[in-house]
Order: structure tokens, then C-alpha cells, then sequence
């Protein structure tokens, strides 16, 4: 049974002979603790984080808080102006984007071009007309800027190219995936929408690493409805960004209860967000913690052996510790203990590098993939459940060893018989 | 006098796959409160063994033994480990003291098995050391300290919580001349206050110095000699 007494002096005995063993050896264990938290908490964390990554371009940079589509069997959002008339009076409603949006056709360096038994070089792409500041207050377009500059609402005839668009930026041979050549800031391009073509000038290229950013060329929304003749004023879509305050569900149902719903689709971003971004997500947790699991069995093995190790050469002091009248249980808290304090300090140390030096560190640096810029996603409540496993892990991992030495036989153990 | 220990057909068999070896082969023995045995005989005679089986470290292959009125025997290991925590005090041949624990450590771990609060359980152990002169050595670990006084520490330990009786398994046995009159001039003042001590040795010298010696021979009592008819 488990008493107050036991606790006592499994904890006078586990914390000395902690605090009077070598160093290195618990140095070596410490250390083997935190490479096992950071195998619990940033192999997953990255795992996510790559796909989180993509979650948050989407988000911050093309969706927002709120996103307002088309319905499936209509061209545009119906009513657009009487939508975009409600969220100017909404409360926490900070900005929000229309879009007109158009499937269109670009095509490049077709000056050049001589041989006219070839296909020209152009790509398929969706032509977006923006009030440049509105996107930018929503989405941040602008920081995406990667060459060049980005429009003011003032530019005509000058437009933003989606990198994906590029050869550049996505080195791709397949011809039914056609990038453009030799596209740089200044270069013409023309944009053919139906019968319409005009020639426009590139004065940026974004990159967010989504395609909804990517496969896009952007340019002045008058000018759009000007090149397709829409006079009716309706958009293709409208990103919109709430309040901190506020919660997108409440914009949401403002606009439903307006009876939007029957002209668009009005979600928020966790509805908007792609299923297989949903997926993926999951997908790649599940494959983070099968790795950190193996991670934890190795770690639970490791501290298994060490304390079976240090038991088994301490049998003779744990039999005459039996001997003298110590309970079994008071020596078993003993190793308890003493991997309790192994996996406290080593997630501790862990917890400060993940969130000191590691999160910053990937926020600050993500790394480079090519369909995200990958970060570290540690959330509080995952990382404490993941600290718990661990620490039940450990205890456990010296409870049994030190349980297997402590039911021998007292005088064995002290004469040291088998 | 008072019997403390009543120990009857003791026999202890070790088995080793289909081999039976026969250490102890009925023993009959009864100790007085107060007394000081020792306990004699050569080599392989039976000596440790019978003093694991009074001192319950270890369960006979039968017989009966009484400590204080209580049949041990019938005791599970873990009434067993609070039988010895709270009647029983031992000083081993090697000491077996803790090596991470300093010596008042080692003295005041009984006391903290008994619930003793840990600094008063520290504070009785220092007196225990200082009574035995190892006042400068209390917070020196094993390793640093001889064997005379890991010896005389051994000893605290097995009196700090003041126990009914106090085994020996050849407490001089890897002490120098010196050291080894020091521990028996100890135990003797122990039992000058009413300790009852059962001590094994192979030392005559020593031996004569107790109330009464018991020889063993093949397993049983070859002879006894009392020293002090008074007890």
C-alpha cells in the first residue's frame, strides 16, 4: 500500500542517491530525456507543421477569417453588392477583398515568336481583378511580393504573376501542366479572356506557396470588368477579416440571417479550408506519433535498463535496506523518484528549448518546402499531454525494475545469491 | 529470567535443483531478555545461517521460532520487514551501510521507516554517533570513513530506534585488534543497559566476553558454555 511514510523516505533515499551519483551518468540520462521530449514534441510538431504551414499561408494570405464563394452552378456571387453594402456596417468586420474572378489564358514571349506551326507558350490561369489595398489589408498580397513591386490601384495594363505560373519558380515538364519562360519584371504578357486579349506589363511576382495564390495573375478590378463587361458588379469571392474580438461566427450568421446564404457560400475559415489539407494534417500527426511513440518506447527501454542496472548493482544495500526494516515500496518510490526527476528536468529543459529557442527559431526561419514554408506547431495542451505520457512512461520504467530486485529474496540479496 | 527468543527444531534445508543440502538440523535454543549469546563453530557450521533464520532475514524449512511472545513463522514478508523494523536491529560483518547516504543518514533511516519526522530522525541519529564518538564523521559518506567507525555506524544504526534485540553477524571479523575491542567494549555497554545481543563469532576472545556461548557442529548445538550464571 502506498503511504505517506513510504513516499517520505522513497523520496529521502531516490533524490540522494540521484544527487550523489556521477555526473555524467545523469548527465547522460538528462540528455537521453530531452532528445526523447524533442522526439515527442518536434518530430510530430514539424510533421504538422509543414502541412500547418500551408494551413496558415491559406488562412493569412487568400482566405481569412471568413470566406464568401460562388455557388457550385453559378459564374459569381449573386447580389454581390448588397453583400459587400451589409459587411460595410457589420461589427468586426476590419476589411475584407471582393474578387472578380475570370478563367483565363496567358501567354509569353510571343514577340519572339516565328514559328507559328508551334503553339504559342501560354498557360492557363485564373485572372483575378482586386482593389489592390483592400487585398493587401486582408491578406497581406503584398508581403508575397518575391520580384518587383506590388500594384497600386492606380496601375493599368500592369499586372501581378503568380509564381507557380513560372518556369522559375516551378520547374515542371508535363504538357498538360504548361509553365511560361523567360517571364521577369517588365516583360509583356497577354491575358486572353474569351475572345478578349490585352497586353499587360508584369510588375511583380507573388509566392505564397498555395495555389490559390500562385496559379493567379492579378490585376485592377475595373479594368477586369472592364476587358469581360461586367457592369452587374458581382464577385467571384470575398475574403474578409474579423476583429480579434470578434468571432467569425458571428459575421457568418449575421450574413445568413440576411438570407445571403441563397446567393453564396458564407463559411468560416475552418469550414473553407480544403479536406485534404484536413486530411493531411491528421495524417501526418498520426505518422508523428507513431515516430515519437517508438521514440518513447526506446527512451522507456533505455531508463528501464539503467535503473535495472542500478538496482541489480545496489541489490546487497536494497536487501539490507529490507533487512534494516525499509518497505518494499519505499525503495521502489526510491527509482520512482529518481526517473520522475531524470524526466522532469529533461522535459523541462525541453520545454524551454521548443519554446525559447525551437518555435521561435522555425517561425523566424521556416523551412523551405516546396508547398509550404514548414514550422514548428507545439501547442500547450498537446505538448503537456505529451510531457504526461512521458513522465507515466518513465516512472513506469523504473518502478518495474526496481519492483523485479526489491520481491527477491532479502538474504539473497545481501549475500548475493541468485 | 524473561525468554525473548524460543526457538524450537529449527531446520534449514538449501535446495539447489535436485540437491539438498542440510545446514541446520533441529535446533532448539532460548534466549533471555538481557543476555548476551554468542554463537561459535568452524566453518560451514551453521552459525550465519541460524542467526538469519532468529533474525527472520531468512524462513526455515521448519521449526518454530518465538520473538517477544510472537510466533514469526507466521508471519508474511511484509509483517515480517515491520516485525524487524520495530523489535530487530542488526550489525553486519561488512557493515552495509548505504554508500550514498552519509552516516547520519544511515543512522536515521530506521527512524524515518518508524514515521520520525526527517530532521528529528537526523537529530537523534547525530546523538547516537556522538554517544559512539563519531561526532566529526556524521556527515561523512561510507568510503570516507575506516572501517572501525563504519562499524561503530553499522552499530547506531542497529540501536538508534532502540530495538528488543540486536543480531551480529562477525561484527570484528574485518576490524583490526584495536577497532575490534572498541565493538565489543560497545556491545558489552549495550548490554550492561539491558540490550540482548546475539552475536556470532569465531573469535574465542570475543565470545568470552558474553553471557553464554552455543557451538555448533554439523548443523546442530555441540555445546554451551555459560559465562554469567547471574542471567
Amino acid at each position: 500500500m502506498l503511504d505517506l511514510n513510504s513516499i517520505k523516505v522513497g523520496w529521502f533515499l531516490g533524490y540522494r542517491q540521484i544527487k550523489r551519483a556521477s555526473l555524467w551518468t545523469n548527465l547522460l540520462i538528462i540528455i537521453i530525456m530531452i532528445l526523447t521530449f524533442l522526439n515527442l514534441v518536434v518530430v510530430s510538431g514539424l510533421l504538422v507543421g509543414l502541412i500547418e504551414g500551408a494551413v496558415v499561408t491559406i488562412r493569412e494570405h487568400y482566405i481569412s477569417d471568413i470566406f464568401i464563394s460562388k455557388l457550385k452552378e453559378k459564374n459569381y456571387i449573386e447580389d454581390s453588392q448588397n453583400i459587400i453594402a451589409t459587411l460595410q456596417n457589420i461589427p468586426g468586420v476590419s476589411s475584407f477583398s471582393p474578387r472578380y474572378l475570370v478563367s483565363g489564358i496567358i501567354e509569353a514571349n510571343y514577340q519572339d515568336r516565328t514559328d507559328f506551326n508551334n503553339l504559342p507558350e501560354e498557360t492557363a490561369a485564373i485572372i483575378a481583378g482586386i482593389d489592390f489595398e483592400k487585398e493587401n489589408a486582408v491578406t497581406g498580397l503584398g508581403s508575397l511580393i518575391v520580384e518587383g513591386e506590388y500594384l497600386d490601384n492606380d496601375d493599368f495594363d500592369q499586372v501581378i504573376v503568380g509564381a507557380m505560373l513560372l518556369d522559375r519558380y516551378l520547374d515542371i515538364d508535363s504538357p498538360s501542366f504548361t509553365v511560361l519562360r523567360d517571364v521577369e519584371i517588365g516583360s509583356k504578357i497577354k491575358l486572353k479572356i474569351g475572345d478578349e486579349a490585352r497586353e499587360v506589363t508584369v510588375k511583380g511576382i507573388t509566392r505564397g506557396k498555395a495555389d490559390e495564390i500562385d496559379r493567379r495573375v492579378f490585376i485592377n478590378d475595373k479594368q477586369l470588368r472592364n476587358m469581360i463587361g461586367r457592369s452587374d458588379l458581382n464577385v467571384g469571392e470575398i475574403s474578409i477579416a474579423v476583429d480579434d474580438q470578434y468571432k467569425p461566427e458571428f459575421v457568418r450568421d449575421v450574413l445568413l440571417q440576411n438570407g445571403f446564404g441563397r446567393y453564396a457560400r458564407i463559411q468560416t475559415f475552418d469550414e473553407a479550408q480544403p479536406k485534404f489539407i484536413i486530411d493531411m494534417k491528421n495524417t501526418f500527426a498520426l505518422l508523428g506519433t507513431i515516430i515519437s511513440s517508438i521514440g518513447l518506447i526506446v527512451a522507456a527501454i533505455t531508463i528501464f535498463i539503467v535503473i535495472f542496472i542500478n538496482a541489480i548493482t545496489r541489490r546487497k544495500y536494497i536487501g539490507i535496506m529490507k533487512a534494516i526494516g525499509t518497505n518494499g515500496r519505499s525503495i521502489e518510490l526510491a527509482y520512482v523518484f529518481q526517473s520522475l526527476i531524470y524526466a522532469i528536468v529533461g522535459s523541462v529543459i525541453g520545454l524551454i528549448l521548443v519554446y525559447v529557442v525551437l518555435v521561435p527559431y522555425f517561425n523566424g526561419n521556416p523551412i523551405d518546402f516546396p508547398f509550404s514554408d514548414g514550422i514548428l506547431v507545439a501547442p500547450a495542451l498537446v505538448t503537456m499531454i505529451r510531457v504526461c505520457v512521458l513522465i507515466v512512461v518513465t516512472a513506469l520504467a523504473g518502478y518495474i525494475p526496481a519492483r523485479i530486485i526489491v520481491t527477491k529474496n532479502t538474504l539473497d540479496s545481501i549475500l548475493g545469491r541468485k | 529470567m524473561e525468554l525473548i527468543i524460543k526457538a524450537k527444531g529449527i531446520v534449514k534445508t538449501f535446495v539447489d535443483g535436485e540437491v539438498e543440502t542440510p545446514v541446520l538440523k533441529g535446533i532448539d535454543l532460548e534466549i533471555k531478555r538481557g543476555e548476551f549469546l554468542s554463537i561459535m563453530g568452524r566453518s560451514g557450521a551453521g552459525k550465519s545461517t541460524l542467526i538469519y533464520q532468529l533474525g527472520l532475514l531468512d524462513e526455515p524449512t521448519g521449526g518454530q521460532i518465538d520473538i517477544n511472545g510472537t510466533d514469526t513463522l507466521a508471519l508474511n514478508w511484509s509483517k515480517k520487514t515491520d516485525f524487524r523494523l520495530k523489535y530487530l536491529g542488526y550489525v553486519f560483518q561488512d557493515y552495509a551501510l548505504v554508500p550514498e547516504l552519509t552516516a547520519v543518514e544511515n543512522v536515521a533511516l530506521p527512524l524515518l521507516m518508524r514515521g520520525i519526522q526527517t530532521n528529528k530522525a537526523l537529530e537523534k541519529a547525530r546523538e547516537v554517533l556522538h554517544t559512539l564518538e563519531l561526532h566529526q564523521q556524521v556527515n561523512n559518506f561510507p568510503s570516507q570513513l575506516s572501517g572501525g567507525e563504519q562499524q561503530r555506524v553499522s552499530i547506531a544504526r542497529a540501536i538508534v530506534d532502540e530495538p528488543e534485540i540486536i543480531f551480529c553477524d562477525e561484527p570484528t571479523a574485518n576490524l583490526d585488534s584495536l577497532s575490534a575491542r572498541v565493538v565489543i567494549d560497545i556491545l558489552k555497554k549495550l548490554n550492561k543497559s539491558g540490550q540482548t545481543i546475539v552475536m556470532v563469532t569465531h573469535e574465542d576472545e570475543y565470545a568470552r566476553q558474553t553471557d553464554r556461548i552455543i557451538k555448533l557442529a554439523d548443523g546442530l548445538i555441540e555445546s554451551e558454555e555459560i559465562l554469567t550464571p547471574a542471567k
